[in-house]
């Protein structure tokens, strides 16, 4: 392209506020970025949700189990076609900052019910030939720098004391956001150990029906079976279960779209300051570019193109900054197991940097564009 | 030959006819150019002068189509320019005219050798006929040697001679050169004007020039003074 040079050269003649520019860009795509990571960290139930499962809790509340006799009661609805159970441990490794969540699962249908958890066959089977048998997500590996074979000790918070487990295997998910921090035992093993409270109860149900069609009618028929039993429970879809989750965190959504405005909306200021003073200062040089035969759409498109330039380069910067943040994993010790910067917030944060970019070079551009030649040669 | 009672031949170079330019000032109206008739042929070298406010700058953005008259008409190698579309008028001053100014107006973040191929880039010329051409303007103003220097690394006289380098490159119909020795020394000043006088010499060039500087207008083959709106006949001389 044999404009190129005129853009470069141009954009780089104050280095200084092209610098900062190119920083205020940078920073608030990082922040972007940021912002959807943690947002995505918040809303990754919703985003592996099946739509084809239902999680039954007690209608009281979700700390409060529910019996294991109703499994068979579940699989008998019309609908149903597989019923498994977990129950949330709470345990701590080594220091309560090394937060993950524990699931004592049941060993027979858990992989069933959620095949997008891959683990290999062999490791699987020896696991559920191990009273004492784990199997840990890939992440949780590299976080403590496991392997298969190894003994890790848990303090229990909810089921006192100190429980042994041996590492049998390892999950991996099989789409990016796939949680794989979770540490999965034998709810057998649970079971034998826990005291007499605990006897005979879970933690909670997770239901696949046949047609996520049915989801409502499936639900309602559990809810119906159960009512009026010391046990009443509560069922709905999986992503409405991850949603109520994400409710009780308060309203995240508005708070990061709040923040990502704001932060849009000051850096579209400081870009629209930048590109009118720069195409103030060369009024004249604009104007010797349309003496000399240049036209006025030229004028426009260079004017845009370094702003273009300045929120490709500078959003750029940023959002690599941030996913460079990512790749070292969550930053809160457990809290958002799914720190991920997915592709498509990438190009998001990169067509709303070329969004500013353009909305803050228009009126400069467009003045340079009405520029007359003689008046502008006139000013001295 | 220049002529500016309006009985030219027809077959002028440029050709004015009743040129009038007036300018809202307030409320006040200022009649600059008052129905200026004007014939020169190719390859004259005519000097403007006149008092400041006269309008012999008006007069040559109006020449170069970066200003449009209140009436009247300027044809130019027999394209009428004043009721020209902006866009075709733009094609045309690439194509027809070589801009030279008093400040130099060149770009201070690209190099000689980039200022001067400015006007190339609207032409198809490829990367290494531009050059070509480049380099060959920068050797007939004798800046071959300063072709990657920035502005800021030459002198006054130097700076204006690749603005002329840039006015010639494309090989334009005419030069319009307002004021190009109003900021250099007596030597430059000299240097530059010699300059346009070889272009008008050897390389057959036309050259308008706006001047307050009497020596400069004395390299003109005409000059010609602009007053009340009019152009007025001075002395001719010889190029040197």
């Amino acid at each position: 392209m044999k404009y190129r040079h005129l853009i470069f050269a141009n954009l780089f003649r104050k280095k200084i506020r092209t610098t900062l520019t190119l920083g205020s860009f940078a920073v608030a795509l990082f922040l972007f970025g940021l912002l959807a990571v943690v947002r995505g960290a918040f809303n990754q139930g919703l985003e592996v949700a099946g739509a084809n499962r239902l999680v039954v809790v007690n209608k009281v509340s979700i700390i409060q189990p529910l019996p294991i006799s109703y499994k068979e009661k579940l699989a008998q609805i019309s609908g149903v076609t597989l019923v498994t159970h977990a129950n949330w441990f709470g345990g701590v490794y080594q220091d309560e900052r090394n937060f993950f969540p524990q699931f004592a699962i049941e060993d027979e249908t858990y992989r069933q019910m959620f095949p997008e958890f891959i683990v290999p066959e062999d490791q699987w089977n020896t696991f559920i030939g191990d009273r004492e048998g784990a199997i840990v997500g890939e992440d949780l590996v590299k976080r403590f720098h496991w392997k298969v074979g190894d003994r890790v000790p848990i303090k229990g918070t909810i089921f006192p004391g100190t429980w042994e487990f041996n590492i049998r295997g390892i999950y991996r998910g099989s789409r990016p956001q796939d949680d794989t921090t979770q540490f999965w035992f034998r709810y057998k093993y649970l079971e034998e150990r826990e005291n007499a409270f605990w006897k005979g109860l879970i933690g909670w149900y997770t239901v696949r029906i046949d047609n996520p069609d049915n989801a409502t009618r499936v639900a309602g028929a559990v809810d119906e079976m159960f009512a009026n039993s010391p046990w009443e429970t509560k069922t709905e879809t999986e992503k409405a279960f991850a949603a109520g989750f994400v409710k009780q965190a308060g309203n995240i959504e508005f708070l990061l779209v709040s923040i990502g405005s704001v932060v849009f909306f000051t850096l579209l200021l400081v870009t629209g300051n930048t590109m009118a003073i720069a195409v103030r200062e060369r009024m004249r040089e604009l104007a010797v570019l349309k003496a000399v035969g240049f036209s006025d759409n030229f004028v426009l498109a260079l004017v845009l193109g370094e702003s273009l330039l300045l929120a490709a380069i500078g959003g750029g910067f940023g959002l690599a900054l941030c996913k460079l943040f990512t790749l070292r994993g969550d930053p809160t010790g457990g809290l958002m197991p799914y720190f991920y910067l997915a592709p498509p917030v990438v190009i998001l944060g990169l067509f709303s940097a070329l969004a500013v970019g353009v909305v803050a070079g228009i009126l400069p551009a467009w003045s340079a564009m009405r520029l007359r030649v003689a008046d502008a040669l006139r000013r001295v | 030959m220049v002529r500016v009672d309006g009985r030219g031949n027809g077959n002028s170079l440029v050709r004015v006819r009743g040129l009038d330019k007036k300018y809202q000032r307030g409320s006040e109206e200022i009649h600059v150019l008052q129905g200026l008739n004007l014939d020169v042929d190719a390859g004259d070298f005519v000097a403007f002068m006149g008092p400041s406010g006269s309008g012999k700058t008006t007069l040559l953005n109006l020449l170069g189509g970066i200003d449009l008259p209140s009436a009247g008409s300027i044809t130019v190698a027999g394209d009428e320019i004043t009721h020209m579309s902006a866009g075709k008028l733009t094609a045309w001053r690439a194509r027809h005219v070589g801009f030279i100014f008093q400040m130099y107006n060149l770009i201070p973040v690209l190099t000689a050798f980039q200022n001067v191929e400015l006007p190339l880039l609207l032409t198809k010329l490829s990367k290494a006929e531009r050059r070509q051409h480049v380099e060959a303007a920068l050797g007939i103003v004798g800046l071959a040697e300063r072709m990657a220097h920035y502005p800021r690394q030459l002198s006054g006289g130097q700076e204006q001679r690749v603005g002329i380098a840039r006015a010639i490159v494309a090989d334009p119909t005419f030069l319009l050169c307002d004021e190009p020795t109003g900021d250099l020394d007596r030597k430059s000043a000299d240097e530059v004007m010699d300059l346009l006088s070889r272009l008008v010499r050897e390389h057959r060039k036309t050259v308008l020039l706006v001047t307050h500087d009497p020596i400069a207008a004395q390299r003109a083959q005409t000059v010609l003074h602009l007053e009340k709106g009019v152009l007025v006949e001075g002395r001719a001389a010889e190029v040197r």
